[in-house]
């Protein structure tokens, strides 16, 4: 027989409470409780509100990881409280355990936020598909398995909010569309049956709202509890907005993921003034000016005539030559 | 144990805009016995912006760094988290996945190499902690850094994806609670601080796309490490150092208050504990210059 014996532990929780009809300001309230191996946080959730205060408030459904509505963060690490055991969260953080809504700043009662600016984002990317159905169809719409499989599971998305909560851009920028909104839109700009993939990723291109303004720090790849990886659609959104043919912003952000070709095509290595330059272009350069002199007096730039080159740079200019794919 | 023997992979900024890095990087191996081969031949690792033009391109360039430290028998060290996290990306993905391996082999046989999984890549913080011992390092410390409140930074790339980072190094690295860069301040005699944004995003990648969003993140970070009443931070990424140190008035006019702190590569904190001369660790290459070595 295997050994699963229940253990306990005696743990704090440190409780943000706050309801936005009565209270001025939020504060924490500590909840010392004794929990076992088996519990999940939405265990222990239950029993604040059932063994402690009736008032405690939270959202709570299916109990199963579908529908996304238990969503909290534990020490600042999204949670899906009915997943997540409490024991393992122990592991990472120690015994005091620090249980906050998703936002503390969109919190109306405890745990429970106002979630509007989500759903508006996800709303802005037309979130379903758009297609001109012939009413008297002759065969069927066939999606090959094939197809079917470039969604990579954006489709598996329960809308919890973790990711979206999560970045540091959404909470910074109140344009940017966020991980959630651009997995979904994914799920629909990959489907083979939408007629709209041009005017969607037309929207998710432009500076402030789009793609262009994630920082890439994984934090949403980190927080979703269905392992969907929003970081890796938003990179596929980036190769679209690429390939597809139509779209030529040339901004900012567009000329700074090509410069990098064109440098390592010139140098194998990055050459870091030009791409500056390259990026913002002859007048926009000049803002940086003020950094750079700094940097200059410092030893920290590079001046053309001194960049240093890979070895074997034929070997990498073939190699761009040979395997480049897109191209702009 | 033998001498340490690391293929390194510099990047391109240890080799323009932090020149400090790159020496420090040298005088502690020097220091510790461990013997770094730079990768000559390397390229750019697109920095994580080139795959969002070119995803292929950028697997095949990356795959092609690898194959010389393959061919020299050798763990690859990586001195920039986001050559880490690129270079360890291509390495899983082609290691698990039969098809895309023989696609970008295809290409690199063109020019004779041959992509074939057998090299580690790991940054230097950890190969230090794994291979080295922290053990090891506190006892060779000369001059203990104990008088210093000293800030980690982590940077994104070396913690996120955790899944991906913790097949690269023994450390298991929880992104939400990071103890590595801590555990090498106490090794070095500091004393560590705890603040909300060490394992937060400094805003590098976004600089010129969305200056006012990356200036915050600095911004967030600095304020962080100074109100945790750290005497100067220390982190393992030359993107994130270029960032702290350098945009310091962005990131105070962002904030609305004066934000700036000395920063340190960590590889120069281990050096100033280790007895390297402040020339060796080329710590006059500051902007937010180092007033107490």
């Amino acid at each position: 027989m295997e050994n699963n014996s229940v253990t306990t532990k005696s743990v704090t929780f440190k409780v943000f409470r706050f309801n936005s009809d009565t209270d001025y300001l939020p504060y924490y309230k500590e909840y010392k409780m004794d929990v076992t191996s088996e519990e999940v946080i939405l265990d222990v959730m239950d029993r604040i509100k059932w063994d402690h205060d009736g008032s405690f408030s939270y959202r709570r459904s299916c109990r199963h990881g579908i529908c996304g509505a238990c969503a909290v963060q534990v020490n600042g690490k999204a949670t899906l409280a009915c997943k997540m055991n409490a024991h393992e969260l122990t592991n990472i953080f120690g015994d005091e355990l620090v249980l906050e809504p998703q936002s503390t700043k969109r919190s109306i009662k405890d745990m429970i936020i106002d979630k509007s600016d989500f759903w508006e984002k996800h709303n802005a990317v037309h979130p379903y598909l758009i297609s001109h159905i012939d009413e008297h169809p002759e065969m069927e719409c066939a999606v090959s398995p094939h197809e079917s499989e470039n969604l990579m599971e954006a489709d598996l998305c329960i809308q919890c909010g973790a990711c979206h909560y999560a970045c540091p851009v959404v909470e910074l920028n109140e344009d940017f569309f966020g991980p959630a909104a651009f997995v979904k839109a994914y799920r629909f700009e990959a489907d083979v049956r939408d007629d709209a993939h041009h005017e969607r990723l037309e929207e998710l291109g432009q500076a402030g709202q789009g793609v262009w303004d994630c920082v890439k720090c994984f934090e949403c790849a980190e927080a979703c509890p269905k392992e969907i990886n929003p970081i890796e659609k938003i990179t596929k959104l980036h190769n679209m907005l690429f390939q597809d043919g139509n779209i030529r912003n040339n901004g900012v952000a567009e000329r700074h993921a090509v410069g990098f070709a064109h440098s390592i095509k010139k140098h194998g290595l990055l050459d870091e003034g030009e791409l500056v330059r390259y990026s913002e272009g002859n007048i926009g350069v000049l803002k940086h000016v003020p950094v750079a002199l700094k940097m200059f007096k410092k030893g920290k730039i590079v001046l053309p005539w001194n960049m240093p080159k890979s070895d074997k740079l034929d070997e990498i200019q073939a190699l761009i030559k040979s395997s480049s794919v897109s191209k702009y | 144990m033998g001498k340490l023997k690391y293929a390194l992979f510099t990047g391109c900024t240890a080799k323009e805009s932090t020149p400090e890095q790159l020496m420090s990087t040298y005088a502690v191996a020097e220091k510790l016995g461990i013997e770094l081969i730079e990768l000559s031949e390397a390229s750019c690792c697109g920095a994580s912006h080139l795959q969002d033009y070119d995803d292929f391109l950028s697997l095949v360039l990356n795959a092609r760094n690898i194959c010389y430290a393959e061919s020299r028998g050798m763990t690859m060290v990586t001195i920039c988290n986001t050559c880490q996290l690129n270079t360890a990306m291509t390495k899983h993905r082609l290691d698990n996945d039969e098809k895309l391996k023989a696609r970008v082999n295809e290409k690199l046989a063109e020019v004779g190499l041959e992509y074939k999984g057998t090299s580690q890549i790991t940054h230097f913080l950890y190969a230090l902690i794994d291979d080295f011992g922290l053990d090891k390092i506190s006892e060779m410390v000369v001059k203990p850094l104990s008088e210093f409140n000293i800030a980690p930074f982590y940077g994104c790339h070396n913690i996120r994806p955790s899944e991906l980072q913790n097949e690269s190094h023994k450390t298991k690295e929880n992104p939400y609670n990071p103890t590595s860069l801590d555990d090498l301040i106490i090794a070095c005699g500091g004393e560590n601080v705890d603040y909300d944004e060490k394992n937060k995003c400094c805003g590098f990648h976004a600089e010129l796309q969305a200056p006012k969003t990356a200036a915050l993140l600095t911004g967030k970070a600095l304020q962080g490490a100074m109100d945790g009443n750290a005497d100067f931070m220390v982190t393992p990424c030359p993107l994130c150092h270029l960032k702290l140190d350098t945009q310091y008035d962005h990131a105070s006019h962002a904030m609305g208050r004066d934000v700036k702190m000395e920063v340190l590569h960590m590889q120069q904190m281990l050096g100033l504990a280790l007895g390297c001369s402040v020339e060796e660790l080329g710590l006059k290459h500051h902007v937010s210059e180092i007033t107490f070595a």
